[in-house]
């Protein structure tokens, strides 16, 4: 058996596969996070709750509705990103003149509501979500065995993560969310509606949370208590990332969740805070973060 | 009955949280006007200009538009009726490219330069046009700002002290821009402490001192005033 630095190869590139998979969604979770509170200066916590609410609507479609993964795909981040632009409309909009905090603490207050409601009757059990069979089986590489799923993931994930960064950066869209993330005020003295730009970049952003949950639901199982469970993560890349910065967020994601799989392999009992440690160091030494500008 | 003035501010009043900073400004620009707003400091040009735009939320009194009230008008309506803002701090955008800054106001109306023809009226910017817009000096800055909104066929254009810390050669350059866009027929509000600067483009001039309009008087009668101005404007 090959070995390096004293581990097997397969355990490594096997934890290296882990680690790409949970990177995808780090990186995911950690766009729309970005773009949210690049524009709106709200830190978006009901996003882990957005994320579970995708998982959940495919669940839902499949056993109410009989619509598979195919379908869930794209629905669940429609009705996930529509909730999310009701929510800006109705609640969120009225506290932008407010201190920060407040956006913050009503997001939160969300976030418990939403996991409590679905809690009260899901349980924090979790539900199995199949994989679609296109999907099934896997391949071997040789040098190890890559689920079919997996490989669709990080496809998947990388073209989500380019798609926005093309809209954010190339397209004329992308040119109002950056001028009107400098300065709103010209940007709707220019004639463009900057309070439907808002609604529409918080519906974006919980759109990608909710696609990332679909996602993840046949890998993670479909729990209540999944978006808690990851979202605590997804702060600290967005920390090292740079708050605000889209490309800090795509690529500290996929790089943060690397490091936790070597490290899985490397030394396991420090998997699981690697992620913070890494996190102390950059707010140490690179306060605004490793995309960052420094404000 | 003879056409209503393009711009009329009848009793305009603005607050800044509890500071009440217009009190009742009167004033009207004609189609192809340009008129320039002289004031020292803290007197209430630019508010006037921020109250017109909607920039300035708390008002009263009326703005009326080709003599339509917009006081409820919307912000981002604005644009819409033909009004263009170029801010005092000129407002380029750092994260965009010059192209970018050049292409973000939508256009509103027909009769806006195109791309090509603002780039021949501007040509450093054309030299520039893939940088980025921190990377300007403020010269290429103001001509930003100003070239930006002749896209969009506003016709009423107003100007927060453009000349602002500009070395004269930019300054002399921004007279001829303003020169240009009157022959093409756009309608300008100045706002300028430098009244040289302004006698050069203004056909009109209101003198503002405390919130209110003070006094009022053709480019002709400019020479005979100029000792009792030096001494309002404190210049």
């Amino acid at each position: 058996m090959t070995m390096i630095f004293g581990v097997p190869l397969q355990a490594l590139l096997g934890q290296l596969l882990v680690g790409l998979i949970n990177g995808s969604f780090y990186a995911m979770l950690s766009l729309g996070l970005a773009i949210i509170f690049g524009l709106l200066r709200i830190i978006n916590f009901a996003h882990g709750a957005q994320y579970m609410l995708g998982a959940f609507v495919g669940y839902l479609l499949l056993a109410y509705l009989g619509l598979g993964y195919w379908w869930a795909l794209p629905l669940a981040p429609l009705i996930v990103g529509l909730a999310g632009a009701a929510i800006e409309r109705l609640a969120l909009s009225r506290l932008y003149d407010l201190d920060h905090l407040y956006g913050l603490l009503f997001t939160f207050g969300l976030a418990l509501a939403i996991e409590g409601t679905f809690r009260y009757y899901y349980g924090a059990a979790g539900q199995p979500y199949a994989v679609p069979k296109e999907l099934v089986g896997a391949h071997n590489l040789g040098f190890m065995v890559l689920p079919n799923y997996r490989a669709w993931v990080v496809v998947a994930s990388l073209a989500v993560c380019i798609g926005t960064w093309l809209l954010i950066e190339k397209t004329r869209l992308g040119a109002y969310l950056r001028a009107a993330t400098e300065n709103p005020t010209l940007v709707r003295a220019f004639g463009i509606n900057v309070p439907l730009l808002l609604t529409f970049t918080y519906g974006l952003g919980a759109a990608l949370a909710g696609l990332a949950g679909v996602m993840a639901a046949p890998i993670y199982q479909v729990s209540p208590l999944m978006g808690s469970n990851i979202i605590i993560v997804v702060f600290a890349v967005v920390v090292v990332g740079g708050m605000g910065s889209i490309l800090g967020a795509i690529v500290t994601g996929y790089v943060l969740g690397l490091c936790e799989g070597l490290t899985k392999v490397f030394y396991p009992e420090a998997s699981s805070i690697v992620i913070f440690v890494i996190m102390a160091i950059v707010l140490l030494v690179r306060p605004a973060g490793l995309f960052g500008r420094n404000a | 009955m003879s056409k209503p003035p393009l711009l009329e501010l009848r009793d305009l009043n603005a607050w800044y949280g509890e500071g009440h900073a217009l009190h009742g400004v009167n004033l009207e620009v004609r189609e192809g006007e340009t008129v320039t707003l002289l004031g020292r400091n803290g007197v209430g040009k630019t508010t006037t200009l921020r109250a017109i735009m909607g920039i300035v939320a708390k008002r009263s009194g009326a703005i009326l538009i080709d003599g339509q009230d917009v006081t409820r008008t919307p912000l981002h309506r604005m644009a819409r009726r033909g009004v263009g803002f170029v801010p005092e701090e000129r407002g380029v955008f750092a994260s965009l490219s010059v192209d970018e800054n050049l292409s973000l106001p939508p256009v509103v109306a027909k009769g806006g330069l195109s791309l090509a023809e603002i780039y021949e009226l501007f040509p450093n910017l054309k030299e520039r046009r893939n940088s980025g817009g921190a990377q300007l000096s403020g010269g290429e800055q103001q001509m930003l700002a100003i070239a930006r909104m002749l896209r969009t066929g506003v016709r009423l254009l107003l100007l927060d002290e453009p000349t602002e810390g500009l070395a004269p050669v930019i300054v002399q350059r921004i007279g001829e821009i303003i020169q240009e866009m009157k022959r093409r027929g756009l309608t300008v509000l100045l706002v300028e402490q430098n009244f040289r600067f302004a006698a050069k483009v203004a056909d009109r001039f209101y003198v503002m001192d405390h919130g209110v309009v003070v006094d009022d008087f053709d480019v002709g009668e400019l020479p005979g005033r100029m000792a009792k101005l030096t001494e309002t404007l404190g210049v």
